[in-house]
């Protein structure tokens, strides 16, 4: 019973951590621009792709993860260039298509270049997995549980410990009084883009040894990701955060207990769920309408 | 409308063979649950990312009852639409309570459940492997035929463009529009929002449930993906791409996206580039849309 | 009998009194301002009073009926209707639209008729878009009955919004700010329409910062500060008033 219990709990953990990941991106953008951006997924999709591809070249693992980064944080970069800041004022449904346009842009790039086959990467250390309480995980996991830790202490400190950190959060806040005291808020909105891309590729990196990657693996953990943030209140960091690991929590404890057919279909019936009661998500401020 | 009208007489003369007759049908078909989907998105200001779904749906209640149940298939089309209906009308009240971000969550998830649903239930549905439908037939007589198809869909188009229309020009379409322009102001002068709201969503969800069963009877077959969150998209993109708030926008996205896979298949292997780039490219560079950005041109020419 | 009386009404923001235990009532036919220094509570009052607010304590009633905390468009169809402060236009539509929208509650608004466009509703909605055509002539705006709301300046949005109040035909208008952002010409002028609309029998309550303003057109003026009463009476009466003098020329 425990030890069943326990796996699941891992499983949920695991996966629950790169929605936190995930999620955070689409906070971060959300909040220095108020886009959604529905590439988020792909961040993911290029950091393990890239990875992948560059190690079965034969480059050091090190150098492929440092190289997949860059490249997603340069595409994040491109992004936010020629695609978000060009569109201006547009509305949100017009945004929405733009970034699904990036989306299937990248998507569409990557199959065309690499074609539509899995990947699998090797495991960062080993693939014995470890023994605890009757329940097993693998060191993989540790490593995904381990990095996002770190992700989450070090975005901590940035935001509220650096003056750069602190002047996202005033953009977020009033971007013309930010803009009034001297902030480059153009130079903010491509740094949140940037940010988010890197985080998203650390994510896929760290996943691809458990998960298989290919070309589409970014669809539906981009989507698991926007609902991990929706959860958590689109925008609010610790919301991010403990919206992915309620979301992987649920996943792997509906899956385990209830039916495993329709675990993907568990974020969104526990989104609806929440959004009907709390119309901004756990973590969302109740915000009385100005007019 | 008398455009349209002419262009859907004059079209079969231009038409060579069953191949060009089929994507038109398609755009036909396409075109009417846009014109609805328009009503919510672009008048009303609403966002669905899951209206799929509900075209699935009519779909697949033609699907079954027809093909299981032995009904007739204008029943089963119109229990589709009555069941569609009572399903959105349920969702809307707490769907619609949510805006912008979150209600483009809310929607995109109730469309992804009903594309797991269709998928796992396959008892029901044949699961990922689709089921076939049976033929329209509407007492007694069979519909088959491009030619014939052409003419029904073309005579639906030029119902469902009519009746939109004259919703637009009314103080139902005045009131869809003020929530738009303004919730509060709307609501200040009268204007029960969230009644309005609700009338929409479930008066565009009809739509597709019924465009859905025309569909599934048309092509003979169906597959859950008809309700996957790309098809949303994609819908949604025909009302962006043809213009927010343009019925003939609605016809004219219609027809791009449709047409749009068939241009792209020379780019063997570039078919997602090519499409990515040009959703990008159009809404970048005409956030408003086809229509109403070539109507403001000619206005000032 | 009074035609608004608002009783010991309460609004609590977070910790902030943006109302305190206010208590006033206006009598038909007349013009009731509202006024005092920014921040003071004014808008909220508004918010409240048409419903957009759900007050945190206290009791509304309009023409004798308890309404505290209906919803707006309830109280639309009690006879209630406003402008706001930061314009709320629908910019997607044309100003006469605009207009239109306020006459929604006289209208048909079921959807089968208008898909099927019934002889009579076209009749009763061609009937209204040329009242509201001689609603924006009235308010002084005729010259923009063919245009789209977002061609107009802000000016004439600020009578168009009063244009499409009246269109309601409301018991009680409720004004907030309808000078703010104007220069003195346009002042006067929106003065002289707040005027020839209490002239037409509708009661008008009227919110404004600036005091010199309201004392020629109020029959009665509510002064507020911090949210709570600081003086009522007619102009005469406020302008005498040492409370008053104090807080609008600093401490003596």
């Amino acid at each position: 019973m425990l030890s069943q219990f326990l796996q699941f709990l891992f499983s949920g953990i695991t996966n629950g951590s790169i929605y936190a990941l995930a999620a955070l991106g689409f906070s971060i953008i959300y909040n220095a621009s108020g886009v959604i951006n529905f590439a988020q997924g792909e961040f993911i999709m290029l950091g393990g792709m890239g990875t992948v591809i560059m190690v079965a070249a034969g480059v050091p693992l090190p150098l492929a993860i440092l190289i997949a980064v860059l490249v997603t944080a340069l595409v994040g970069m491109a992004l936010e260039k020629f695609a978000v800041e060009p569109a201006g004022n547009a509305e949100v449904v017009t945004l929405i298509i733009i970034t699904i346009g990036a989306s299937i842009f990248i998507q569409g790039v990557v199959q065309a270049v690499f074609g539509k086959g899995q990947h699998a990467l090797k495991p960062f250390s080993g693939d014995t997995p470890i023994n605890i309480g009757g329940a097993t995980i693998l060191p993989q996991s540790l490593w995904v549980l381990g990095v996002t830790a770190v992700i989450v202490v070090l975005l901590w400190w940035f935001f509220n410990r650096t003056l750069l950190g602190k002047a996202m959060l005033a953009t977020a806040h009033n971007p013309l009084a930010a803009r009034l005291v001297g902030i480059n808020t153009r130079f903010i909105l491509l740094l949140s883009f940037v940010l988010s891309a890197v985080l998203g590729a650390i994510a896929g990196i760290i996943v691809a040894p458990i998960t298989l990657t290919s070309y589409d693996v970014g669809i539906m953990l981009g989507l698991k990701g926007f609902v991990a943030a929706t959860l958590g209140g689109l925008g609010n960091g610790l919301g991010a955060v403990v919206g992915g690991l309620l979301l992987g929590l649920t996943e792997a404890m509906a899956a385990g207990y209830l039916s495993s057919q329709y675990k993907d279909a568990v974020p969104f019936v526990l989104i609806i769920l929440v959004l009907f009661f709390m119309p901004r998500g756990l973590f969302g401020a109740r915000v009385t309408e100005r007019v | 409308m008398l455009v349209t009208a002419a262009v859907i007489l004059a079209l079969p003369l231009f038409l060579p063979n069953p191949f060009y007759y089929d994507v038109v049908i398609r755009i036909g078909m396409n075109a009417i649950m846009v014109v609805g989907l328009n009503l919510l998105i672009g008048y009303a200001g609403q966002i669905s990312l899951g209206h799929a779904g509900f075209l699935a749906l009519g779909a697949y209640a033609s699907g079954i009852l027809t093909g299981r149940y032995g009904w007739p298939p204008i029943a089963a089309m119109a229990a589709g639409m009555a069941g569609v209906g009572i399903l959105a009308y349920v969702l809307a009240r707490p769907i619609l309570k949510l805006k912008g971000h979150y209600l483009a969550m809310a929607t995109l998830g109730m469309g992804i459940i009903i594309f797991i649903v269709l998928t796992q239930e396959s008892q029901w549905t044949g699961g990922p492997d689709g089921m076939s439908v049976p033929a329209f037939s509407l007492l007694g007589r069979e519909l088959s035929g491009e030619k014939n198809w052409y003419w029904v869909t073309g005579a639906l188009l030029m119902l469902a463009l009519w009746l939109a229309l004259n919703v637009i020009d009314s103080p139902v379409g005045r009131a869809l529009r003020a929530l738009h322009g303004s919730e509060v102001a709307a609501q200040v002068a009268g204007v029960d929002t969230s009644h309005f709201k609700v009338l929409v969503f479930v008066l565009s969800a009809v739509i597709a449930s019924a465009t859905g069963s025309l569909m599934a009877h048309y092509i003979g077959f169906i597959t859950p993906t008809v309700s996957s969150f790309f098809h949303s998209i994609e819908l949604v993109t025909m009302v962006v791409v043809g213009g927010m708030a343009s019925i003939f926008g609605s016809v004219v996205g219609a027809a791009i996206l449709t047409m749009l896979p068939q241009l792209l298949s020379g780019f063997e292997g570039f078919e997602l580039v090519a499409f990515g780039a040009i959703l990008m490219l159009t809404m970048i560079f005409m956030p408003r849309g086809l229509v109403p950005t070539l109507a403001a041109k000619l206005r000032r020419a | 009998m009074a035609l608004l009386e608002v009783r010991d009404l309460d609004m609590v923001f977070g910790g902030v009194h943006a109302v305190q235990n206010l208590s006033f009532s206006v009598r038909p036919g007349t013009i009731h301002s509202v006024i005092g220094p920014n921040g003071a509570g004014k808008t909220t009052l508004f918010n409240m009073i048409t419903g957009l607010y759900k007050p945190t304590r206290g009791a509304i009633y309009l023409g004798g009926d308890a309404v505290t905390a209906k919803p707006p468009h309830e109280l639309a169809r009690k006879g209630m209707s406003r402008t706001f402060q930061n314009l709320q236009i629908c910019f997607n539509m044309s100003a006469l639209d605009n207009v239109m929208v306020g006459s929604h509650l006289r209208l048909n608004q079921r959807l089968m008729p208008a898909m099927l466009r019934l002889p009579k509703l076209k009749k009763a909605d061609s009937a209204c878009r040329e009242q509201a055509a001689e609603l924006m002539k009235f308010v002084g705006v005729g010259q923009y009955v063919k245009a789209d709301a977002s061609q107009m300046p802000y000016g004439a949005l600020k009578r168009l919004e009063i244009a499409r109040a009246l269109a309601a035909k409301p018991k009680l208008l409720l004004l907030d700010e309808p000078a703010a952002g104007l220069n003195n010409t346009e002042t006067k002028e929106i003065d002289e329409l707040i005027q020839k609309v209490a002239h037409s029998g509708v009661t008008v309550v009227l919110v404004e910062h600036d005091m010199k303003l309201v004392m020629g057109i109020s029959d009665h003026i509510l002064v507020l500060d911090y949210g709570k009463k600081l003086a009522e009476g007619t102009a005469e009466e406020i302008r005498r008033n040492p409370d008053v003098i104090v807080a609008y020329l600093g401490g003596a």
